[in-house]
């Protein structure tokens, strides 16, 4: 069972679906063409919220535009909820861009316009009187937490209301998706958190499905109950926030997941010198991963008890990936062939991930 | 020269420049916003795509705006004369002042709309709004202190025009000063218009910066 997302549903039409989505910009005039996404297949499914992690350029921004047809296919076709995209008339494209909540990194709010009327804008622009207006903003106001700054114009407002501006805004056309590009990139750590929380509460309590787009292992890590890791224009890999981050397989996951605060960190001067095989003399670093029903057994105890009293902790860390435990350790031990040896049977019983790093002194 | 004759000539004068700023500066800049909207929203990927189009409007309002202003009024004599009936006196001069205007107005309109946010679009467009809606909810109402301070310089930049159609017996002020003060030998004349320009163009820059001010929500005030 997801512990995130109770209302997941597999069997009903998933919210978004791509099917061999590819995407080229430019290749007109003379100008080499730039192929930002090839062969995408990715799936949201109803009341999820999903993760899309990658660096910058590697063509999530324009993943998410496809879903409400701010960007067209070039190739396959994208579906929201049973829906292809690519299908619709302009009409029909509005239409479904009011079924669908989007934010953004820079909040996009209209300096001209208080808070109020900034989420008062989606409705008036679906024609909804002005009664109607005030009955639909103002409780969004509330959820969000700012009903004391309606009168209030964005550039009185800190980075973190205006997100809450952004989400309240979102929502005034009651969407069924929630479209979130970046949108804690430009907050700092807490009011990051704090936007999470919120987008947490609004799919829990709204049932509203959440495809977000982000740089941020930290933010994957909080919120989303499905990842998908993208790389030069492809998903490399995708699953269970827990399982892709606590057994990465693809290298982009790795490197991720390493730059990330997620698991334990070496400090610097020991990693600079550590060396790919060992030479005599030298100590095996290794990173122990263990989740589950590991993360909860005395195993630094046993450790030392299997495979001899010369064992280093050089880092560690508990970490929560989507609500679930996670703890990582980096130790060293002597690399000679029979300590290697009693490690590897007690890591084989155990059921520990492990890694080697390096090697050295 | 009497003080009230004096008087009585500048008054007549000043309200012969008002007039014609006043209804070229309406006719022009009406015709000049959507022209300028047109250049600011229709090239390359942008929301009412016409690249083709915007080249030539663009051309011809550069072709409008090079012209020196006294040519253009001698230019278009015949236009001015179908419109207008005649090709003199103060309705005749508001033609070419109005056309002038025009091309002006636009590409102030332009550069303002062109510096509204993209996100602000982008956010419209993820809303479901109409092209029109964009144009109107946002383009519009952000760049609205920047429409005013535009509509502040076209104002301040007709004053300056207006004398110069005295040429065309067009009248004002400017006329005035040159008639008078320039041609008769009365100092205290120009002295006089100088000093009504330097007012009349004082009021409606400040009247058009508190304006601005008024509408721009940009920064934070205290």
């Amino acid at each position: 069972m997801n512990a995130l997302s109770p209302s997941v549903d597999v069997n009903a039409t998933p919210m978004v679906r791509f099917e061999a989505v590819g995407k080229t910009f430019g290749g007109t005039g003379g100008h080499p063409a730039f192929t930002a996404l090839t062969g995408v297949d990715y799936t949201v499914q109803r009341g999820a919220i999903a993760g899309i992690i990658g660096r910058s350029g590697a063509g999530k921004s324009t993943l998410i535009r496809l879903v409400n047809g701010l960007e067209v296919p070039s190739a396959g076709k994208v579906f929201v909820d049973g829906v292809d995209v690519a299908a619709l008339d302009a009409a029909g494209l509005r239409a479904l861009r009011r079924e669908v909540g989007m934010i953004f990194q820079h909040f996009n709010l209209l300096s001209s316009r208080t808070a109020f009327d900034n989420v008062a804008l989606p409705l008036e622009i679906a024609g909804v009187g002005a009664d109607a207006i005030r009955a639909k903003v103002l409780p969004l106001l509330d959820l969000v937490g700012l009903s004391d700054k309606a009168g209030r114009y964005p550039a009185e407002l800190s980075g973190g209301q205006k997100q809450r501006v952004g989400i309240a805004r979102a929502l005034a056309t009651s969407p069924k998706l929630l479209l979130s590009d970046e949108a804690t990139s430009a907050l700092d750590p807490e009011t990051t958190q704090s936007i999470l929380e919120l987008l947490k509460r609004i799919n829990a309590d709204l049932g509203l499905t959440v495809l977000l787009i982000t740089h941020e292992m930290e933010v994957v890590k909080t919120v989303a109950s499905d990842v998908a890791v993208i790389d030069g224009g492809r998903i490399v890999e995708q699953g269970r926030t827990f399982d892709v981050f606590t057994r990465p397989q693809h290298e982009t996951t790795r490197s991720l997941l390493s730059a990330a605060s997620g698991g334990a960190k070496l400090p610097e001067w020991i990693s600079a010198d550590l060396k790919p095989a060992p030479q005599p003399g030298d100590r095996a670093l290794v990173r122990l991963v263990f989740f589950g029903e590991t993360a909860f057994q005395p195993l630094t105890a046993r450790l030392v008890a299997e495979i001899g009293p010369d064992v280093n902790i050089l880092a560690g860390a508990i970490d929560e990936i989507a609500g679930e435990p996670f703890g990582s350790l980096v130790v060293s031990y002597p690399a000679e062939p029979a300590v290697l040896e009693r490690a590897a049977r007690f890591y084989a019983e155990t059921g520990l991930t492990t890694e080697v790093i390096g090697y050295g002194v | 020269m009497a003080y009230d004759m004096l008087l009585s000539l500048l008054g007549k004068a000043l309200w012969q420049t008002l007039h014609m700023v006043l209804v070229s500066g309406i006719i022009g800049s009406l015709i000049g916003l959507p022209i300028g909207i047109f250049l600011a929203t229709s090239g390359k990927g942008e929301l009412f795509e016409a690249p083709q189009v915007n080249r030539i409007v663009g051309l011809i309002v550069n072709a409008a705006r090079s012209t020196p202003f006294i040519i253009l009024v001698v230019a278009i004599i015949p236009f001015t004369r179908m419109i207008a009936g005649t090709s003199i006196g103060t309705s005749a001069a508001i033609v070419p002042l109005t056309i002038a205007t025009i091309p002006f107005f636009a590409r102030l309109v332009e550069g303002s709309i062109r510096e509204v946010d993209k996100g602000l679009i982008e956010a419209a467009r993820a809303m479901g709004a109409t092209p029109v809606q964009i144009v109107v909810k946002v383009l519009l109402a952000e760049a609205r202190p920047g429409l005013i301070l535009g509509l502040t310089l076209t104002v301040v930049s007709l004053i300056g025009y207006s004398a110069m159609v005295g040429a065309v017996g067009g009248g004002g002020l400017g006329d005035l000063g040159i008639r008078y003060g320039y041609q008769r030998f009365m100092p205290e004349v120009m002295l006089a218009v100088v000093i009504v320009l330097i007012l009349l163009v004082q009021a409606v820059q400040s009247a058009g910066d508190r304006l601005a001010r008024h509408f721009d929500k940009r920064t934070r005030k205290n």
